[in-house]
């Protein structure tokens, strides 16, 4: 079927923009592969019905708005964790400020390099799971970064590795246009955290795309730049073994717009995926989190656990479905997602989605959209909390379960001072 | 201690009368009780006294040691050293009940302009305590009154009490939903509090609660006024005759 003619023209205007990086013939094939998709399914626009809440049209155009480097005057969020850290800068690859990436357990590549050579497992991943994530929803988006993405990292755990690979991305430019793309494969029985943090550019797509395979274990924690005219697109693809375990948090502070669209398939039987974000967010903000959960095994568990605390015009957004298909008996599915408005500017919009084709499940969501208790903020002022530290208190408890979704504790306590010291600069 | 005189409360969104002229004073170390029936206004009158929101004071003055308490906000009241365990307590999932009470305890020492209490202290103090109201570790630890029982959410109050040391408490039906044994537990909780310089207003519809916190003064408020005072036999006589008898012999 043809593309409506504006669509097709705002995709040609957008890949006519981009050159296709060399690689080995395989590399080169998958790209070209994804380029078709690009050109078969269009990138998205304004009246297409996944998009109806997130103007898609800066993250399609063919040049990049421009956005302030921020110099957010602290640390680094992951900078005290043992790490092996791999910085980019504006989506470039800068091996002057990154750790020699070495790590027990652990084999990392960066992608040109991975393209360039055989690497039977990346070639299996690489535009694999992206393509497979393009049904029943088009993610145009992504299909565009595998085509044209030159930078990223392949990453395959065959133990458990011994500390967490950092991936940091930098903003350099004010104009600045970056796509990375990842992939990572945990092998059976092996485990592997992924730290990622940073604006990445003024607009960044990013794509992972996550293989575990059976009694494999995989952690990610986010935390995306504070610059608040960053634009960012980002995919995760996982598709997931028997016994595996995907956890994945997100913390969004500030940027003009953000759509995380992560989209998990269990493929083996007693897979456990939790998929959780924390974003808050104040005047200038849009943020969306889109997710899409398979269950198409028996006696898996998924988790959704998503939190907005807007303010000040902010604007929250969340799609998530999760699709039990027939035979996946036992299913597990939760998924709760909540705005707290603190003001009457604000909003959120979301569609909470089940749809079932097995009769043995358990599934549950909902969606809540509130302001402050104020029988709460009464009775901890009531015991002589100050009305400011007590609405803080009543944010950081509202976003208590997320928070819980980390299971590292130290991570943990890192990203509650971080949302603290958010809570603060707004006294 | 306390002093309220000729207070008229209505309910600020709509035009009703809740309070309509309510004298009352309790002196340093005095236990007063009020009781009445369903619907007098006890309860508002311990929310104004506290500053919830919603109610408007149209006359009359509330003060605490001759500050007026109707200026403040309920933090400074709190911090003031006014005290209110609520009817209903609140829960608050998220926030631990230990982190909550010491951020109290830390925010009203500032307020006051006195030292922070150290973890290691607030720690012994607040175990010292909780035992004594047979709260085990781990209601401490859970988020505020999640989960507990209505006894525990009573006993939750009386150690926010026992720990803020406020110096007027307003005990707001702390007795409903209590088994005897319970009630005796908040009892000696509450008795261990009294001091010459703590007061106490004892909000109770039932005469029971009495037998275990005696009070030198008994009011009995009805629509809005305290229509009798008198000394602790006037619990009992509510225990034979019932509201209606005494409203019934004030008409
Ligand atoms: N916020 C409110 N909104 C509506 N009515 C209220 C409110 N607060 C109190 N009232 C009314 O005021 C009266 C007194 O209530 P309350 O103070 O709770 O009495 P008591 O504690 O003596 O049972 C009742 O008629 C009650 O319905
Ligand atoms: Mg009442």
């Amino acid at each position: 079927m043809a593309l409506p003619q504006p669509k097709a023209d705002a995709t040609a205007a957008r890949t006519a923009a981009l050159r296709m990086p060399e690689g080995a013939k395989w590399a080169t094939a998958a790209r070209e592969e994804a380029l078709s998709r690009v050109n078969a399914m269009g990138l998205p626009g304004r009246r297409d019905e996944y998009w109806k809440w997130t103007r898609p049209e800066s993250l399609v155009a063919p040049d990049a708005p421009e956005a302030a480097v921020f110099d957010a005057g602290e640390a680094p969020i992951f900078g005290e964790i043992d790490s092996v850290k791999l910085v980019f800068v504006d989506g470039v690859f800068d091996p002057a400020q990154s750790d020699d990436p070495s790590l027990g357990g652990v084999e990392i590549e960066r992608l040109g390099d991975a393209a360039a050579a055989d690497i039977h497992w990346a070639k299996d991943l690489f535009g694999v799971l992206e393509a497979r994530g393009q049904s029943p929803v088009p993610r145009t988006l992504a299909a565009l970064n595998t085509a044209f993405a030159a930078e990223g990292v392949v990453i395959r755990a065959t133990g458990k590795a011994e500390k967490p690979v950092a991936l940091v991305y930098h903003h350099g430019a004010a104009a600045s246009d970056a796509m990375v793309h990842h992939c990572i494969r945990v092998e059976s029985g092996a485990a592997l955290s992924v730290l990622e943090s940073g604006p990445g550019a003024s607009r960044f797509s990013k794509v992972m795309e996550v293989e575990v395979a059976d009694g494999g274990r995989f952690d990610h924690i986010r935390v995306q730049g504070r610059d608040h005219e960053r634009r960012t697109m980002t995919h995760v693809f996982a598709r997931l073994g028997a016994e595996s375990v995907f956890k994945s948090f997100t913390l969004t502070m500030n940027g003009v717009l953000t759509r995380n669209e992560c989209v998990i398939e269990f493929t083996g039987d007693e897979g456990v995926a939790h998929v959780a974000g924390a974003s808050v967010g104040d005047g200038d903000f849009h943020h969306d989190d889109t997710v899409f959960i398979t269950h198409d095994a028996l006696d898996c568990e998924s988790r959704q656990v998503f939190k907005n605390v807007l303010r000040n015009g902010a604007t929250g957004v969340f799609q998530g479905k999760i699709l039990v298909k027939a035979g996946a008996q036992k299913t597990d599915g939760y998924q709760i997602s909540q705005a707290l408005l603190l003001d009457d500017d604000s909003q959120f919009l979301a569609k909470p989605e089940l749809e079932i084709y097995a009769d043995d499940v358990a599934c549950s969501h909902g969606s809540t959209t509130g302001a402050i208790d104020e029988t709460a903020l009464f009775y901890l002022r009531s015991r002589g909390v100050p009305k400011a530290a007590a609405e803080d208190l009543l944010v950081l408890s509202f976003l208590a379960e997320a928070i819980e979704e980390i299971d590292d504790q130290g991570i943990a306590a890192e990203i509650l001072s971080r949302l603290e010291a958010w809570l603060a600069r707004r006294r | 201690m306390l002093k309220i005189s000729n207070l008229h409360v209505k309910l600020e969104e709509e035009d009703k009368q809740i309070l309509k002229g309510v004298d009352l004073e309790v002196g340093a170390g005095q236990v007063h009780a009020i009781m009445g029936p369903n619907g007098s206004g006890k309860s508002t009158l311990s929310y104004v006294l506290s500053g919830r929101d919603g109610y408007e004071v149209t006359e009359g003055a509330a003060t605490l040691d001759g500050a007026d308490l109707l200026e403040m906000e309920p933090e400074e009241r709190a911090a003031a050293g006014l005290f209110l365990a609520f009817q209903y307590p609140v829960e608050i999932p998220g926030v631990g009940n230990m982190t909550f009470l010491r951020t109290a305890v830390n925010a009203q020492r500032k307020a006051r302009g006195e030292a922070e209490m150290s973890s290691t202290d607030f720690l012994k103090e607040i175990r010292a305590k909780a035992k004594e109201l047979q709260i085990d570790a781990d209601m401490l630890k859970r988020p505020v009154n999640v989960g507990f029982s209505g006894g525990e959410k009573k006993r939750n109050e009386i150690l926010q009490m026992a720990m803020l040391e406020p110096k007027m408490c307003v005990l707001d039906e702390t007795d409903s939903g209590l088994d005897v044994d319970a009630m005796k537990l908040v009892a000696d909780g509450v008795n261990a509090l009294r001091s010459e310089g703590r007061s106490f207003l004892v909000i109770t519809h039932y005469q029971r609660l009495l037998d275990h916190i005696r009070p030198d003064v008994v009011h009995i408020m009805a629509d809005g006024r305290i229509v009798k005072t008198g000394g602790p036999d006037l619990a009992l006589e509510v225990e034979t005759n019932g509201y209606a008898g005494i409203l019934a012999e004030e008409a």
